[in-house]
């Protein structure tokens, strides 16, 4: 079978917030770029975000995800980047070409250079009762909710007391699904006060030192059983939908198949391509941004994007070095910030680790990393 | 077929009204789809998936020769397991196929069943 070809300057995979912001300085710098997404909507996960962001100007502060989104997709279409929705990328193969299925058909596509931003994947455990239907991911219930606007059930227990977790848990109950409670195996709460604060108040308990040990139902969730891991007791929770948010990994598939080098880092959420510090991967004309690049928080995702389409135009000799240098700078000293205090401190590190892993890349990409701000080209 | 009686109903008002923040929501058509011969109400462009939802119809599929239900878990294409038949189309995703009239699902791997 012959495949249609196409080609383009630059694609981009994933229009959420680091494709976004990516598209957005590469068509700044003069390369407005392709970008891929397989859903229907632009905006990746902001468009089910309907709390309010901190952060500063530049990230959106005080706004909801959705209208962050909307923001970002129009600010694209106004600058020529052309946002294809109901497109995913089968594969990314070693030369550099990606293969496409969209609504023209399965196509092969040979990009100039390409910025993958796929974003992140729920995890999930093994546990008895796991494929019972009801069971779900607290971002599968956050889509029901805010996007699709269906609840997913009518009583609802939440496991992880991570920002995801608390987040969620609290939607929730906004869309008018009770709440039993939200369970957490360490000793705190791992998210922002001001979101377990605001769902005490609501009167749903969070339980530390909780653990779950299964969900019961015939045909789907009716009970779920928890263990008190101070006292050694179990509980049964009468619910019919159970949510985990217990963490998410790098969506790291594409950039594998590329032949990206995966770094493990448990920090940033498990294997992730490995990255320079304007987030080269250390195959050419290859960048990461995002929830790919480390999971982390939607004002990061759109920082690194940024640097991504800088560093991408640079390369494709369309921006001026000592522009992008500058530009560049400013983008890493916001980074920074973003990644102070006690949350980000660890993913500061780990990211710092990662970028100083010079001995694990062939090839100049290493070398260039461990400097800080270096921007010359390749 | 008998008339009047459809999927809807065991669940009714799974949908969310009078949202703090977002308010109602916006109002796709009204249109049927058929769920393994039974009529099922959704929105127009909403995927099939949230039409389920809608009705509180939560197995998507039944696993293991028909021993285990399966229901959607990442509702963004990513686990397959909201996967079932759509005529026409054979296997597909609901959470990212959207409701079109008429469309006639089934819920493959019930036992006893194809």
């Amino acid at each position: 079978m012959k495949l249609r070809r196409e080609s383009h300057p630059l694609v981009v995979v994933g229009a959420g917030p680091a494709g976004l912001c990516a598209a957005l300085e590469a068509a700044e710098a003069g390369l407005p770029p392709l970008v891929l997404d397989e859903g229907s909507r632009g905006g990746g996960q902001l468009v089910k975000q309907i709390h309010r962001f901190f952060g500063s100007r530049e990230h959106g502060a005080g706004k909801r995800g959705f209208q962050i989104a909307e923001e970002l997709v129009s600010g694209c279409l106004g600058k020529g980047v052309e946002i294809r929705l109901g497109h995913k990328v089968l594969g990314f193969f070693p030369d550099g070409r990606l293969l496409v299925d969209g609504d023209e058909g399965v196509f092969v596509l040979q990009p100039g250079a390409t910025i993958l931003a796929t974003g992140a994947v729920e995890k999930s455990f093994p546990f008895p009762g796991w494929t019972l239907p009801g069971v779900m991911g607290a971002g599968a219930a956050q889509t029901l909710v805010n996007q699709h606007r269906v609840m997913p059930g009518k009583r609802a227990l939440m496991v992880g007391a991570g920002n995801v977790g608390l987040i969620v848990a609290y939607q929730l109950l906004q869309a008018g699904v009770e709440v039993a409670g939200v369970i957490e195996v360490n000793r705190a709460v791992g998210g922002y006060a001001v979101h377990a604060g605001r769902l005490r108040r609501e009167g749903v308990p969070i339980l530390l030192r909780h653990r779950l040990r299964a969900a019961e139902g015939k045909k789907e969730v009716e009970s779920v059983l928890v263990e008190d891991m101070e006292r050694g007791t179990w509980k049964r929770f009468s619910v019919d939908t159970l949510c985990l948010a217990v963490g998410m990994a790098p969506q790291a598939e594409l950039a594998a198949m590329r032949g990206c080098r995966l770094v493990y880092l448990s920090e940033l959420g498990g294997f992730l391509p490995w990255h320079d510090r304007a987030m080269r991967t250390d195959r050419p004309g290859v960048y990461v941004a995002g929830d790919l690049a480390g999971v982390e928080e939607a004002s990061v995702a759109m920082d690194e994007g940024r640097l991504a389409g800088l560093a991408a135009a640079l390369d494709a000799g369309v921006l001026d070095p000592g522009e992008a240098a500058e530009r560049m700078e400013e983008v890493m000293d916001r980074l920074e910030l973003l990644r102070g205090g006690p949350f980000g401190e660890p993913r500061r590190k780990a990211k710092e680790r990662l970028c100083s892993m010079t001995g694990l890349v062939t090839g100049g990409a290493g070398r260039k990393a461990g400097i800080r701000g270096r921007t010359g080209r390749r | 077929m008998k008339k009047g009686k459809g999927c809807e109903g065991k669940a009714p008002g799974m949908r969310v009204r009078g949202h703090p923040v977002l308010g109602e929501p916006p109002g796709g058509r009204e249109i049927t789809v058929f769920l393994d011969g039974k009529p099922l109400p959704a929105r127009e462009g909403e995927p099939l998936a949230a039409a389920l939802f809608a009705s509180g119809i939560r197995v998507a599929h039944y696993a293991a020769e028909g021993r285990e239900p399966r229901g959607p878990f990442c509702m963004i294409g990513r686990c397959t397991e909201c996967r079932m038949v759509l005529e026409g189309k054979g296997m597909v995703l609901t959470c990212l196929t959207p409701a079109e009239e008429g469309m006639r699902l089934h819920t493959p791997g019930r036992r006893g069943k194809p």
